[in-house]
């Protein structure tokens, strides 16, 4: 049982939902966008956040929309990632949104809500960082379109009252040869030790990573270490190590040193399947 | 504690083949007011977390753990708990091959099965096992309930 009330809205229109947003927070309401509710109504059920207003994205037209429009594909941040992997548009998105939960729980879980949840690891998000995707974001001040890696910062750094609309990708990265590794303590669901998704673009590996620090990355400085082939592999992967942006994660799917061990061998397997494409 | 608005709201929502209305509160929990407004007590509350999927029922004739559903996400949907497959062919099939032990995760591992052929009717091995991770048997009947789904979508 979620031990508190609070009002519920389910506007149609983006223009609704920002406004929405924006009369509720003058009442000191606390609102939240609610997409797939996953997280919110497991966040509230053990008291560790009370909104007092949800709004609920679902109805809005342009978040439910997955297809190709002038070469971009869209993703509506409420297509729910069983979706996404059935209509398979980007095969490493499909193949990173089914590691995530299970299949019955992705028919809940939305893309939007992967991204912009405030768990560690939202794993859909390295393939639109690999694949510099554009996001569509809305707010009191209108639409607004900007890189991935401009708003998506350890996490999405929406301004207050925005929301993730859609994602915008390239149609040129779909096809590109890709990996994608989940490695986990045990079993075929549950939270990451090591996430490695990589795309292969005019023979340079581009990686990025959840379950390693905090924060799901992608680094550029990592990259290039990995892509420099003069030097052994085993030695590109301690200087990429090296280059980690933030501390390992340590905790009860594994130690750090452990995670640091499968990090290594994900690292390897994902270069040499690669470099082979 | 804060509380902003108890007020009810109206749902109407199909509940095996009835329609149903009722009043309920934004923060109620979908497993809950089937359990206790509704007396639909087969869907099993496991972890309320997301996790054993033993609170599995079909929207829409789709797998969702109810445990991570409001209420009132349910307005103007069809919903069908275990009490809706009585006696139907899984539920033969899951007593044929007596896939379960105790029998608390069995509706849940039902009510996937029947969204899984209600999406997939000639779904492959990789499919049925993809499906069936999202529910946990404590009592581990995983070969018995792995025999009987393998029988339901066995071609006859
Ligand atoms: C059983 C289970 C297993 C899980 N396993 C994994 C896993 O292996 N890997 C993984 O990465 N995650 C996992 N998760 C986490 C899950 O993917 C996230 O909690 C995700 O946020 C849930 O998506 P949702 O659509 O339900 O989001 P919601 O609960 O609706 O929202 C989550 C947060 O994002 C905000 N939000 C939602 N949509 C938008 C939007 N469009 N714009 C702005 N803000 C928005 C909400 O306000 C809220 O703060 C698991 C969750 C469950 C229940
Ligand atoms: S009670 Fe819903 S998944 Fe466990
Ligand atoms: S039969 Fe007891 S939990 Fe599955």
């Amino acid at each position: 049982m979620i031990p508190f009330d609070f009002e519920y809205y389910k506007p149609s229109s983006v223009h609704m939902a920002v406004e929405l947003f924006q009369l509720l927070q003058n009442q000191g309401k606390k609102p939240v966008y609610y997409a797939g509710g996953t997280e919110i109504i497991t966040w509230a059920r053990t008291n560790s956040i009370q909104p007092g207003a949800v709004i609920n994205l679902n109805s809005i037209p342009e978040c439910s929309v997955m297809g190709i429009q002038k070469d971009k594909l869209v993703i509506g941040a409420c297509v729910t990632l069983s979706a996404l992997s059935e209509a398979n548009p980007f095969p490493l998105l499909s193949q990173t949104a089914q590691g995530v939960a299970d299949q019955t729980a992705r028919n809940k879980i939305t893309l939007g809500g992967n991204i912009c949840g405030k768990i560690y690891y939202r794993e859909a998000v390295l393939p639109l960082l690999l694949a510099n995707s554009r996001m569509i974001i809305a707010g009191i001040h209108g639409i607004r379109e900007v890189s991935i890696h401009q708003v998506f910062l350890q996490q999405l750094r929406l301004e207050n009252g925005e929301f993730l609309v859609q994602t915008f990708t390239d149609q040129y990265y779909l096809s590109l040869p890709f990996v994608h590794y989940k490695k986990r303590q045990i079993g075929n669901v549950g939270y990451p030790l090591v996430t490695v998704a990589a795309l292969k673009q005019d023979n340079q590996i581009h990686t990025a990573y959840s379950g390693v620090c905090s924060f799901p990355f992608r680094s550029i400085e990592i990259d290039q270490v990995l892509n420099s082939s003069s030097i052994p592999l085993a030695a590109r992967i301690e200087q990429a190590i090296s280059k980690l942006p933030g501390s390992i994660i340590h905790n009860t799917e594994g130690s750090a040193p452990y995670r640091k061990f499968v990090l290594k061998q994900t690292m390897a397997d994902t270069i040499h399947i690669l470099e082979r494409r | 504690m804060s509380s902003y608005n108890s007020a009810l709201y109206p749902v109407e929502m199909e509940i095996n083949s009835e329609v149903q209305t009722i009043r309920i509160r934004a923060a109620d929990i979908l497993l809950y007011t089937l359990r206790d407004k509704f007396g639909l007590t087969g869907s099993k509350s496991g972890c309320d977390n997301g996790d054993c999927g033993s609170c599995t029922i079909l929207v829409n004739r789709q797998p969702m753990k109810s445990c991570l559903m409001l209420t009132i996400e349910a307005d103007g949907k069809q919903i069908t708990t275990i009490e809706g497959l009585m006696n139907s062919q899984v539920q033969n099939i899951f007593a044929q091959h007596q896939a379960f032990q105790c029998g608390y995760c069995t509706p849940g591992f039902i009510m996937n099965c029947e969204g899984l052929r209600n999406v997939h009717p000639i779904a492959d091995e990789e499919t049925i096992r993809v499906w069936l991770e999202s529910n946990i048997c404590r009592c581990t009947s995983y070969e018995e309930i792995h025999h009987a789904v393998k029988d339901i979508f066995t071609p006859k």
